[in-house]
């Protein structure tokens, strides 16, 4: 009798107090069709709670608050959420525009910056209320508005991005938010699709669609300008269809290089990070959309666009072999490695589920069912720039 | 204005193209899912656009539906959106097309 009121009376207790938790191995996967997102944790490889009430997460983006514990997810509706992880609820949400596709949170913490393509430009909002805190239009040299394309921070209160239409890139600084001043940097080439910076904050890259090669800014010498690199890698090779954009990020960078997905050749570009020439490239199993390094530089995985995305390849980077051709489920969509890259979570849209692998094995470990999973986004990238 | 694609759609089914049928069943539920996910990834899964123009049908009335079975069998150069034709048939694209009109569901 009295064991049994203890046993109750714990239970009541620890029912009431919450259970304390880091936030260091926590994630969020999202379930694009269903405006829902899973709050995740790579230890274990289980999902503690789902989050519904997203809005179109059709190409949903997020970053992470300084502290880890809030996702700022980006819908296709031009909604901006803010969602506490640790008790897996909506601290906050706003619609900001039509449509957006990404953002970055400020060095600082303080500001959470949206780039959107209807309207396009970016709106900053103030990371603890989502109070709007400035609204920078992007009109081009052509005086036409542009879609806003690989938002990155940068040291200081400030923020870069891409003009896709207009072909421009911009910094904006909001050391005084109520007056943002905003360098511009025209004629960089013809449809940059997605940029990255590297984790040191100093090289910025926007990828080219409408023409071969990538646009290359220094950080550290802005004033010598945007220059073209891996100009007319195609030359000579026969562009193939390109079903879905490749994705850029500040995670292609294996030591001194950097691993890009070449645009309609199904080949990986390797760029050498002093020089900016490139010293090799890969061939793969169809368009890379995904180039991604483990977080130790050794390896690189690659997933595709259709038809060729239900597998996925691993690059030994010494060698540059393909050393495996995996197939984890049917549509990949993409790829997260677990703070210090011993796993890699697998999104399969249409498995509905997400597939863990050991990424020395190369076996895969545990699954997790999750509806029609897209982007998987672990609470590391909270202390990285340009993630 | 949308009786009149799908009549010329029919027609287009019936008559002028004559090797052309609905897809199966099957296969329509495969276009179905490409159009979510695929043409989405550009489109948006709401078809109110993305990096790709919006697909709603007040303003894909503005054009032909053989301008729009074009585009998807050929793209668009110049632009990000790819020929399908390797992945889809002439019928394909007729009947997503009308899907995307709402002329058939």
């Amino acid at each position: 009798m009295m064991r049994g009121l203890l046993v109750a009376a714990l239970a009541l207790l620890s029912a009431c107090v919450p259970q304390l938790r880091g936030t260091g191995d926590l994630g969020v996967v999202v379930e694009r069709a269903d405006g829902r997102v899973l709050v995740v944790e790579s230890t274990n490889s289980t999902a503690l709670a789902t989050v519904s009430g997203l809005g179109d997460l059709s190409h949903a983006a997020l970053v992470y608050s300084r502290d880890a514990r809030y996702a700022f997810v980006f819908g296709r509706d031009g909604g901006l959420t803010k969602v506490d992880i640790l008790t897996g609820s909506i601290a906050g949400r706003v619609v900001q525009s039509g449509n957006s596709i990404g953002g970055a949170v400020s060095q600082d913490g303080s500001l959470v910056a949206v780039a959107n393509y209807t309207p396009g430009g970016i709106k900053v909002f103030d990371t603890a209320t989502l109070a709007p805190v400035a609204d920078i239009p992007a009109i081009g040299a052509d005086g036409k508005p542009s879609k806003v394309i690989g938002i990155a921070d940068l040291p200081g209160r400030k923020f870069i991005y891409t003009l896709y239409d207009a072909g421009e890139i911009w910094i904006a600084d909001l050391t005084d938010p109520a007056k943002p001043a905003v360098t511009k940097f025209t004629g960089i080439g013809k449809l940059p699709y997605d940029a990255l910076i590297t984790g040191d904050g100093r090289w910025y890259l926007a990828g080219l669609f409408g023409e071969d090669g990538i646009a290359l800014l220094d950080l550290w010498n802005q004033d010598k300008g945007v220059r073209r690199i891996l100009d007319h890698y195609g030359k000579g090779a026969v562009a193939l269809p390109v079903f879905k954009m490749p994705h850029l990020r500040g995670w292609a960078v294996a030591g001194n290089e950097v691993w890009l997905p070449a645009i309609g050749h199904h080949q990986v570009l390797v760029v050498d990070k002093t020089s900016w020439k490139e010293t090799a490239r890969v061939e793969v199993a169809g368009q890379p959309v995904f180039v991604m390094a483990r977080p130790d530089g050794r390896q690189i995985w690659v997933n595709f666009a259709v038809p060729d995305y239900n597998v996925i390849q691993v690059i030994d980077v010494p060698s540059r072999r393909v050393i495996k051709t995996l197939e984890p489920g049917k549509a990949i969509l993409h790829m997260e490695f677990t703070p210090r890259g011993e796993r890699v979570w697998l999104s399969a849209r249409d498995s509905d589920k997400v597939v863990v692998y050991d990424t020395e094995t190369l076996e895969q470990v545990a699954e997790l069912p999750a509806s029609k999973p897209s982007g998987i986004f672990f609470t590391s990238r909270a202390h990285k720039t340009g993630l | 204005m949308r009786l009149g694609r799908a009549m010329v759609l029919m027609i287009g089914w019936g008559l002028a193209m004559p090797a052309a049928a609905e897809p199966s069943a099957d296969r329509r539920i495969q276009l179905r899912e490409m159009v979510a996910q695929d043409c989405g990834s550009c489109h948006g899964m709401t078809r109110k656009g993305g990096l790709g123009s919006p697909l709603l049908p007040e303003l894909l009335s503005q054009v032909s539906a053989e301008g729009l079975i074009e585009t998807i069998l050929e793209g668009r150069p110049g632009t990000p959106m790819p020929p399908w034709k390797s992945m889809l048939s002439r019928d394909d694209a007729a009947w997503i097309a009308a899907y995307l009109m709402g002329d058939v569901k």
